[in-house]
């Protein structure tokens, strides 16, 4: 019977180095995505990251199951995530969808899904780079909530947890935030519905 | 139910993550209301247009580098390395506690013993005060003359002891 991920954390808690491995495989994908979006720069991210899996290590001795072991890593990944936006916030120019592009941003193994044509792909990454900047420009616990809903697929107790607010609040904040990026992305949604329709021509 | 609760509960209703009786509020909210109808399909595209934001993969060496900064952690200690931790703490736990045992075998000056030394001391004098010699007052007089005199005395008669049976002849 497979080990529970609270299991595999009680036996990093009693010194099995092999079970913190185990949790580094399978969250550090998941983590660096997260901490990508959050934070904008890749590199960042992945210093980020570490530090997440490092302070899990730190507090192993610490940990008490009380809670869902994705709720209390995730946790940890925000609260390092919102200190560095916030530590960094001076330093960083402001968001804006008209600003240009900046190709040094993206990530530096992020791979088309399938083969396409040069034009194809300069026209999805600069709609991929659109909708970055719309995340970016999200306030930061409404960035969180939306990264954590609709990538991290986390129900709204669990990330009501993880940003200590109520279920309702939470609603409340992730309508504000998607309401947001309806407004930005409207744009990218009129192509789509044309690209949809082009599609559905016969040539 | 109105719009803007409506609203807060669209996702929820979107994402299918809303229970029966929510669902059921949206649902009759929905039939009645083009508005929010419409934004809940533009909440839907939004929900694919954000899939299109692709998946990243940590870089290479990541995993190395984590677990080069976790072992560069310091280890926990055993049951005898507390010693080790602060050495001048444990020294100064071992001095406070030699001076708590040298002030806690000092003499006390509590009343009952200043009692008992006073009582000692009146003893001491009624002794010497009952002492007959005192009542002579011509030996304590003459007591520090003759000590002077047999001292200064005591030299020449050691010198003229050999003259002694000639001085008696």
């Amino acid at each position: 019977m497979a080990r529970t991920d609270v299991q595999v954390m009680l036996d990093v808690k009693a010194g099995d180095d092999a079970s913190f491995d185990f949790l580094l495989q399978k969250y550090r994908s998941p983590l660096v995505n997260f901490l990508n979006r959050m934070v904008r720069d890749s590199a960042t991210a992945e210093d980020l990251a570490q530090e997440v899996f490092l302070r899990v290590y730190r507090a192993r001795k610490q940990y008490t199951p009380s809670a869902k072991f994705t709720t209390w890593l995730f946790r940890i990944a925000t609260n390092v995530a919102l200190n560095s936006v916030r530590d960094t916030r001076h330093q960083k120019m402001e968001v804006s969808l008209d600003a240009p592009m900046d190709d040094g941003d993206l990530a530096p193994r992020e791979l088309p899904a399938r083969e396409m044509r040069i034009d194809e792909h300069m026209v999805e990454r600069a709609r991929t780079e659109i909708i970055r900047r719309a995340i970016w420009s999200l306030p930061e616990k409404q960035r969180a909530a939306v990264l954590l809903h609709k990538y991290e697929e986390m129900d709204y107790i669990e990330i009501g947890k993880i940003l200590d607010c109520s279920e309702g609040a939470l609603k409340s904040l992730l309508f504000r935030a998607y309401e947001t990026l309806r407004v930005q992305l409207s744009p990218l949604v009129s192509q789509s519905a044309a690209h949809r329709a082009g599609e559905g021509r016969p040539s | 139910m109105k719009c803007e609760d409506a609203g807060n509960k669209l996702m929820a209703y979107m994402d299918r993550r809303a229970n029966p009786a929510e669902r059921n509020e949206v649902d009759e909210h929905l039939a009645g209301c083009a508005a929010c109808r419409t934004r809940l399909a533009e909440f839907r595209e939004i929900w694919n247009v954000l899939d299109e934001v692709p998946a990243v993969e940590p870089s290479f060496g990541f995993d190395a580098r984590v677990r080069q900064r976790v072992a560069a952690q310091p280890q926990p200690r055993r049951w005898f390395g507390w010693l080790g931790i602060e050495p001048r703490l444990a020294f100064a736990a071992v001095l406070l506690i030699a001076l708590t045992v040298w002030v806690a075998k000092m003499p006390t000056s509590n009343p009952g013993t200043t009692a008992t030394a006073v009582a000692i001391q009146q003893e001491d004098f009624n002794a010497i005060k009952d002492l007959g010699v005192l009542e002579n007052f011509d030996v304590l007089t003459k007591f520090d003359s003759l000590s002077v005199a047999s001292a200064s005395a005591a030299p020449q008669q050691e010198k003229s002891q050999p003259d002694e049976p000639t001085a008696n002849d």
